[in-house]
């Protein structure tokens, strides 16, 4: 019994942390007043990127690091568009979900000759608690990777620059009246930016915690929706970050609900267990949620000096 | 002189045109770096689309659903919705068409009609809970339509998987009844006279025996233009819009928003599921399969909407480029080993850059007032 409910936290932990990482990205871009749907595209050239500098180098972190950078790139992309050309910012965002999974489908064909699965890391990123090595018996089936804490990490820094600094003010005012925090001499650009490259290198860090922490490898379902479930738990925990890092957990306590249910001798097919996630998700949105409202100026361009 | 040359870029199709042009350019430059022949790679691509009559053929039968789900995106849009969930109206909608194209078999001219609207029935249904609990509970209309993308997904898996429908032997059902098939001469085309016919006509032989030679597309764009219709030229249609432009405006003329809400998503809805269930009548191999992850049938939906700019009627025109372009891909990944993924990076620079030109007539504007005021 203990140990299906380590297993359980396992898995739930697991799942929840490219997802939190992902989602959390999301958060700081809208709260800054850029919409940012094109999480999924920026994940998927993190993962590429984890997996194939992961395999080419050796060196997990190396490859963890570049993961970000990839994700920051795209979105630089995006931030260029929605930013700088006051583009619509979810044609923008579509756009990234099309070029990053294209992009990196390419680039693993390109270095892997013509394979869109790239060859395994030899190093994995560490794990916290790892349950070969546990000295207590009682404990087996408890298994945690670093990126769980640094997941967590992402939400509680967040979360303090957000409601406890001066910054974190400015930027959640901008998502409700940039032209407020024009006037105190913040330039809006320079900060919205800044919010959409952070947003986009933790995009891709997720990617790179799929590919370098939970599967070893890139394949082309290796990033298959998660951005979108990053999107819609971004909703649900109503753009605040403790309240995301929640949508996340549930998302991933269901998926655990999933698999060890379907270890067991259920009767029920596993494409309908499958389901429970998703239609889990709509009753507690039914059931506790409801009614949520996004940034004031979230989509909406800034533009300097208007009335 | 400055004036006409301006007032040229500031027409959408031009601006589609530039979009499209730095879409090739920036496809080019990426087959240039990774070593393959820009040059020829293009003419692989334009070969593959105009070479024989057969691939013209097949481009129009394959736009078919990215044509429709486009409409139902651009439809939602216009009333300011985002109808991410085409997708799994799409899935839905073909697998209730499939299982009620195997249980019944009636004449086709009641079987026809049976499984597409069923299917039309599958979309609305999605499309409507979607609306439903965004007007009654306020949850936003992406998260749910997400979640019923996966919820679709995974009951298609469950009924080509299930005892009743699955096909021994494959990752599939059954094929539906051929009463249901909505092919042109589809009995007479392997008959001994057509046969006959075809042989001494090659040119129809590679149109109508070589493809799938359905009605399909001509739903479409009689969809499409029916939609502009109701969009544009009705009062419904009217309120929809002002609803997307301004709901609280709306609201203060008497327009029912959240009715509306549930209204649309259910026309979008059966628009996607159209989609699909065509695609099941329409095209072999007639029944759903198990999907390991989306067949994009409704993302793509999405892009080719952006593209039109939310215009029912560009998005035939979107729909078959968006089509010729896959087609193109596959082909040149065959013939010069290039990965087919540089169509995707294609159509991704392509939405990007329609995000950037919709300033162009912005830009226009002021240059044209800065002189007028000079």
């Amino acid at each position: 019994m203990l140990s299906t409910l380590l297993i359980a936290l396992s898995i739930t932990l697991m799942y929840s942390a490219p997802l939190t990482l992902a989602a959390i990205g999301g958060v700081i871009s809208e709260r800054s007043g850029v919409v940012n749907i094109g999480i999924e595209g920026m994940m998927s050239i993190g993962a590429l990127a984890g997996a194939t500098v992961g395999y080419f180098t050796h060196s997990a972190w190396l490859g963890f690091l570049c993961a970000g950078l990839a994700g920051g790139l795209l979105a630089l992309l995006h931030a260029v568009a929605s930013i700088t050309f006051r583009a619509d910012q979810t044609v923008s965002g579509i756009a990234i979900n099309l070029i990053g999974p294209g992009l990196s489908m390419f680039l693993a064909r390109y270095f892997f000759n013509g394979a869109t699965t790239t060859l395994p890391v030899p190093n994995k990123l560490p794990k916290v608690i790892d349950q070969q090595n546990l000295k207590v018996t009682m404990f087996r089936g408890l298994n945690i990777d670093i990126t769980v804490l640094i997941a967590f990490l992402v939400v509680f820094v967040t979360w303090f620059v957000f409601y406890q600094t001066k910054w974190g003010l400015r930027i959640r005012a901008m998502g409700e009246h940039p032209a407020a925090v024009d006037t105190l001499g913040v330039s809006v650009y320079k900060s919205r930016y800044a919010c959409v490259i952070i947003s986009g290198i933790l995009a891709g860090l997720g990617g790179g915690t799929v590919t370098l922490a939970i599967i070893s490898q890139f394949t082309p379902t290796a990033i298959s929706g998660q951005g979108f479930i990053a999107l819609a738990a971004v909703i649900f925990g109503k753009w605040r970050p403790f309240g995301t890092y929640f949508a996340c957990l549930l998302f991933g306590f269901s998926q655990a609900l999933v698999i060890i249910l379907g270890d067991g001798n259920v009767v029920i097919p596993s494409t309908l267990l499958a389901m429970i996630p998703y239609i889990l998700t709509i009753i507690v949105l039914i059931i506790f949620v409801g009614r949520s409202s996004a940034p004031k100026a979230s989509g909406v361009p800034y533009e300097k000096g208007i009335r | 002189m400055t004036k006409s040359i301006a007032n040229f870029l500031k027409k959408p199709f031009i601006c589609t045109c530039i979009a499209v042009f730095f879409g090739c350019l920036v496809a080019c430059l990426i087959l240039l770096i990774t070593g393959y022949s820009p040059a020829m790679s293009l003419a692989v691509m334009f070969n593959a689309i105009f070479s024989r009559p057969k691939f013209i053929v097949n481009i129009i039968l394959k736009s078919t659903p990215i044509i429709l789900t486009g409409i139902s995106v651009a439809f939602a849009f216009k009333s300011g919705l985002f109808n991410i969930g085409s997708e799994g109206q799409y899935i839905f909608s073909t697998v209730i068409s499939t299982i009620v194209g195997i249980v019944f078999d009636f004449h086709p001219i009641i079987q026809i009609p049976l499984v597409v609207f069923s299917g039309v029935f599958a979309g609305a249904l999605l499309g409507g809970i979607v609306g439903f609990l965004k007007a009654k509970f306020g949850i936003h209309e992406v998260i749910t339509s997400i979640m019923f993308n996966w919820i679709a997904l995974y009951f298609c898996n469950f009924i080509a998987n299930s005892q009743m429908f699955h096909k021994p032997e494959s990752d599939g059902t059954y094929s539906i009844n051929p009463s249901g098939f909505t092919l042109l001469m589809y009995d007479w085309k392997f008959s001994d006279d057509g046969v006959r016919f075809f042989k001494q006509n090659p040119f129809w032989g590679d149109i109508i025996l070589k493809t799938d030679f359905n009605v399909n597309f001509l739903v479409a764009v009689f969809a499409s233009i029916l939609m502009w219709v109701f969009v544009y030229r009705t009062r419904k249609g009217y309120e929809l819009r002002v609803t997307g432009l301004n709901p609280i405006a709306a609201e203060n003329a008497g327009i029912n928003v959240n009715k509306n809400i549930i209204y649309t998503m259910i026309i979008a809805g059966a628009l996607s599921g159209l989609a699909g269930s065509l695609s099941i009548t329409g095209t072999s191999s007639h029944n759903v399969h198990v999907l390991s992850t989306f067949e994009n049938n409704g993302f793509n939906g999405l892009s080719v909407a952006l593209i039109a700019g939310s215009s029912p009627i560009g998005c035939i025109f979107a729909g078959l480029m968006f089509s010729a372009f896959i087609y193109a891909g596959q082909t040149l990944q065959f013939k010069t080993g290039a990965p087919s993924e540089i169509v995707n990076i294609m159509i991704g620079v392509i939405v990007f850059f329609v995000a950037l030109v919709k300033i162009i007539p912005i830009i226009v504007n002021r240059f044209l007032e800065k002189r007028g005021n000079a």
